[in-house]
């Protein structure tokens, strides 16, 4: 750690999240200044190219590791990797945001205004371009993931938060069809945001009571030598987890991940299961790892209960759905207990075990929800299972791809989903939290049957006269969903290059 | 020629031949056959160049040593050995996959799947079965232990008969639940064991593994393979799958497949956890032994030729398991020469009942009856094959199964009493299926189905001479295959810290035989 001059900013390494904020900026203006032909191309390219630009910095400048901006700000090891792995699933995501080819106009809504089931709904649905402020939305939102996973004080942690909820709980809404599911979703994920955003704040409060400092470092100092009540620590502690528990949708803050999963646009889903994920993990390891190692005993146990909760009722819940969407909600939820049981063993391998889950499964949900966009008819995608029924007779490429992502997620061997739970696990076991790993297993086995389910129904089950058509996808979509396969293979068969690079990158700075 | 890397060769020719098959059209599909017989026949010339390259009595238990590099930073690596327990089964394994291919020729010509799929399929299985014996990584091992779950699953979903689709997704689960109570297993071992997945690394460090911590991580192990095995009472699975999965497939199942069960025993549980062994050797006895009668009784009551099959296969299992857990040089001896000779056996015995079960159109032995007045030559190899499972003097089966009551009788003698009635319901099962369907009264309905005029074709005779023949070969003579085996065996048995009651006597009980 070097030395703090207070009042000195370190513009370089902020520019990958500079770049964000003033490209998300430039989009708006382009809403006004472009001719509304133009502008989905435009902001398209604009938003890809500032996100590759950010990338491009942050790799240039991948050897810094310095506490700037008044220790606002930590640029370490695990933040440089988790903004590289938010920009590069951001790119992804973006392709399938871009999508406009599959369905005329693209997954958004062309007004969000137009009052549902009205006439001006209708000549909507029917393919007016759909909205490009989504661009400059999900702009603001990756840059806001950047600052979350470097936050080294809680309040920019909470603006950081603020900055890319907002943003998500506006891009929920803008689903093209089935536009009332999609509001639902959006205000649900909304008022159950912000009352976590309200906790997270409330034990802010707390712990500065405690600590006299928001900074991370200042609240290890202060856990290791405590000069207040204990009770605020626990206190503020607790409340904090809420809010990030909330966030990476742990058991029992995870009942809005099916509902918000399911109704917002399928290409939002994408970039909420995979950046949202990693921003949010990414921040709850910063937290854990450098604020409260020292009560590691203390919540531990509970932590380690909300892990076993999150795994089995992800696995329990996956096994009762009947909408795709829906079972990989539910999935999305028993692998972020899996992450957890990788963020509890709470030591090196853990970070480093943690940080390659993270993008492993970023890369195999992306490539799943691009496959679900695909499954579509005259009414939209097709998402409940039993339209899936045969699909693989039909389009065998697709379904074999699927089901590959399937067997990702079931964790079969020379699979991403494999190499990641192995990681994991390991780690646990050499953070002494064999518990874990005893519940982790028998939660995979549970949460293979609804994997294996889709499977049967998919290759074994003959296609009833509903199945829909499998839509070609574009070049986006293509682009999307052979990137999150390719990863996936290869993550599978060689990890060995991402898992070197978590294992160099795993050291925080306070 | 030792120089040569056979065992990765010998693991990747059938992926390659897998996917070469796969790229032919559905059109072709007798060229796919063919191309995916010559890579089985490949693949079987290779394994005979291997077979002799092994030196027999050498110092080293494990030859054909290779490592290449694949995770460093877990010390996981591609490495590949075979003792002479695997040689043997990579040999079965080699045999039998070209004889299941040209014996499943025309077991798709009438389906509406792709015939090229299904052989590809095949393949695949075959370079998984592969790679799971000649793999001396465990993290490897499990990498193939837990794929060869997928080949198979579709071969019995996409192509297998009746309750195809019940029966693959419970054959998957089953074996994924065992897969992943290994997973737990050899996470634990890696980690206590110093980071490191070389088995023979393993064996020196698990000396140092307490005492609960092995019998946990055994368990772990222990119900991977009983599942797979299966051993009572994790086998329900098999008569479903046996069942369901087409004869061939259904011949490499319990053939090939089931092996890995036992020979992941003896392999990886009984080296890497001697005191745990040892300690749940009267349990694993007991289900060995339980399995043997209660599978043998369900047996008798089949009235589907190839569930009936599939529940000798278990009983048979308990044989093998009793031989395992005996802790005698017969014992060991005897369950890996009866892995061999039950694959040879029952494969040949599932090849047969699935001609005719190709011929009639259904697998009930109520459907059949007196079938040998039209078809001699067939039910006459049915009556061998049959003999050869009950494990007749004169065939292979015979050889293993008395080692493994001798090697038995002479640590527990109980279990191989109770073991011995097993023989005899065996008989009562085999002669039982044999008097139903090919003796007897002639069944009216079955001179209504043209197919039963046809006795064995000259595509049929090749697929069971060899096996007719290596059954009788190893019956009389089965030296050569027990000299591959034994040092390793004894070796094994070292590892767990057993003595052999009194002096060996496999060399005189082999002469006398």
């Amino acid at each position: 750690m070097g030395e703090l001059k207070l009042p000195e900013i370190d513009y370089g390494a902020l520019a990958p999240m500079l770049i964000l904020f003033g490209v998300a900026c430039v989009g708006v203006l382009i809403e006004v200044l472009v001719p509304r032909r133009a502008r989905n191309l435009v902001q398209l390219v604009l938003a890809l190219l500032g996100v590759v630009a950010a990338l491009t910095v942050l790799v240039i400048n991948r050897n810094t590791r310095i506490v700037t901006v008044g220790g606002a700000v930590a640029i370490d090891g695990p933040s440089v990797f988790l903004q590289g792995a938010i920009l590069v699933l951001g790119v992804v995501s973006l392709f399938l945001i871009g999508e406009r080819q599959v369905e005329q106009g693209g997954a958004f809504v062309a007004q969000a205004a137009v009052v549902v089931g009205s006439d001006k709904d209708a000549k909507q649905v029917t393919g007016q371009s759909g909205l490009t402020e989504v661009y400059p939305l999900a702009t603001f939102a990756l840059g806001g993931m950047l600052l979350f996973v470097a936050a080294n004080d809680l309040l920019t942690m909470f603006v950081a938060l603020e900055v890319f909820s907002l943003p998500l709980y506006l891009l929920c809404a803008l689903a093209r069809r089935r536009r009332l599911l999609s509001q639902e979703a959006a205000l649900k994920y909304f008022l159950l945001g912000s009352y976590a955003s309200a906790f997270f704040l409330f034990g802010v409060a707390m712990l500065y009571g405690f600590a006299g400092s928001v900074q991370l470092g200042a609240i290890h100092a202060a856990v290791a030598n405590p000069q207040r009540s204990p009770v605020l620590l626990y206190a503020g502690f607790g409340l904090v987890a809420i809010g990030l528990l909330f966030k990476s949708a742990l058991a029992p803050f995870h009942v809005w991940t099916p509902d918000v999963y399911q109704g917002a646009p399928t290409p939002i889903t994408a970039f909420m299961a995979a950046c949202t994920k990693v921003a949010a993990f990414g921040a709850l390891l910063r937290v854990l790892y450098t604020a409260f190692e020292g009560v590691r005993w203390d919540f531990q146990p509970v932590l380690g209960t909300v892990a076993v909760l999150t795994m089995f009722l992800g696995a329990i819940m996956a096994v009762t759905q009947t909408d795709m969407k829906r079972l990989l909600a539910y999935s999305s939820i028993a692998n972020a207990g899996y992450l957890m049981v990788g963020v509890l063993a709470l030591n090196k391998d853990g970070l480093a075990s943690t940080m390659f889950y993270l993008v492993a499964y970023g890369f195999s949900v992306v490539a799943a929800f691009a496959i679900i966009s695909l499954v579509r008819d005259s009414d939209g995608e097709a998402t409940h299972l039993s339209r899936w029924a045969g699909i693989g007779r039909k389009s065998p490429l697709l379904a074999g791809i699927f089901t590959f992502i399937l067997l990702t997620f079931a964790g079969i061997p020379l699979t991403s989903g494999f190499t990641a739970k192995f990681a994991v696990f390991g780690a646990a076991i050499d953070g002494g939290q064999t518990w874990l790993v005893i519940f982790g297993v028998i939660t995979s086995m549970l949460l293979a049957f609804p994997y294996l389910r889709v499977v049967v129904l998919m290759w074994l089950s003959e296609p009833g006269e509903t199945t829909p058509a499998v839509s070609i996808p574009g070049f986006l979509t293509s682009a999307a969903l052979g990137l999150g396969v390719i990863v996936t293979v290869v993550l599978g068969v060689a990890p060995a290059p991402l898992i070197d690079l978590t294992r160099e990158a795993s050291q925080f700075v306070r | 020629m030792t120089n040569f890397p056979f065992l990765s060769v010998l693991t990747l020719l059938p992926l390659v031949g897998a996917i070469s098959v796969a790229c032919i059209p559905r059109a072709k599909a007798e060229l796919a056959k063919i191309v995916a017989l010559i890579w089985s026949l490949v693949v079987l010339v290779l394994s005979i160049f291997m077979w002799v390259a092994f030196t027999v009595g050498s110092p080293d238990r494990f030859q054909f040593h290779e490592k290449y590099a694949w995770i460093p930073s877990w010390n996981a690596s591609f490495t590949f050995a075979a003792d002479g327990i695997a040689l043997v089964m990579l040999m079965l394994i080699a045999v039998l996959f070209p004889v299941v291919i040209l014996a499943s020729w025309h077991d798709v010509d009438q389906s509406k799947r792709s015939a090229p799929t299904y052989f590809a399929l095949l393949l695949a299985f075959e370079f998984t079965m592969i790679g799971v014996f000649a793999a001396a990584d465990v993290f490897l091992f499990y990498v193939f232990f837990e794929i060869m779950l997928i080949p198979m699953y579709f071969i019995i979903g996409s192509f297998g008969s009746g309750q195809k689709q019940y029966a693959a997704v419970k054959f998957f689960l089953y074996s994924l639940v065992g897969g992943l109570f290994m997973l737990a297993a050899v996470v634990g071992l890696w980690v206590i064991g110093g980071h490191t997945f070389e088995f023979s690394a393993l064996v020196d460090a698990a000396k140092t593994f307490d005492q609960d911590t092995a019998r946990w991580l055994f368990l772990g192990f222990f119900v991977a393979f009983a599942i797979k095995a299966p051993f009572f009472p994790f086998h329900t699975w098999l008569p479903d799958s046996g069942g369901a999965a087409p004869a061939g497939a259904a011949a490499l199942l319990v053939g090939v497949m089931d092996k890995v069960g036992t020979f992941g025993i003896l392999r990886y549980c009984l080296p890497l956890f001697p005191e745990a062994s040892r300690w749940f050797a009267p349990a694993a006895m007991v289900l060995a032994v339980v399995g043997i009668i209660y599978a043998a009784l369900l047996a008798v009551g089949q009235n589907d030729l190839k569930r009936l099959v599939s529940y000798t296969s278990i009983a048979h299992f308990g044989f093998i398991g009793i031989g395992i857990f005996a802790f005698t040089t017969q014992g060991g001896t005897g369950s890996v020469l009866y892995m061999v000779n039950h694959g040879l056996a029952t494969g040949l015995l599932f090849i047969v009942v699935g001609m005719f079960v190709a011929r009639r159109g259904s697998s009930l032995v109520s459907d059949f009856g007196g079938a040998g007045k039209m078809v001699p030559a067939l039910a006459g190899v049915l009556f061998f094959a049959g003999l050869a499972s009950l494990a007749l003097p004169g065939t292979a089966p015979f050889v293993s199964e008395f080692l493994v009551l001798l090697g038995t009788f002479s640590t527990n003698k109980a279990y191989a009493v109770i073991a011995t009635v097993g023989i005899v319901l065996a008989a009562a099962y085999v002669l039982w299926m044999i008097q139903r369907t090919t003796q007897g009264t002639l069944n009216p309905a079955l001179e209504d189905v043209p197919a039963m005029k046809k006795d064995l074709s000259l595509r049929e005779k090749v697929v069971v001479a060899p096996l007719i023949a290596l059954l009788l070969v190893l019956g009389f003579y089965p030296k050569p295959v027990t000299d591959v085996i034994n040092p390793a065996v004894e070796q094994t048995l070292l590892d767990v810290g057993t003595q052999d009651p009194g002096p060996s006597a496999v060399a005189d009980g082999k002469a006398g035989r």
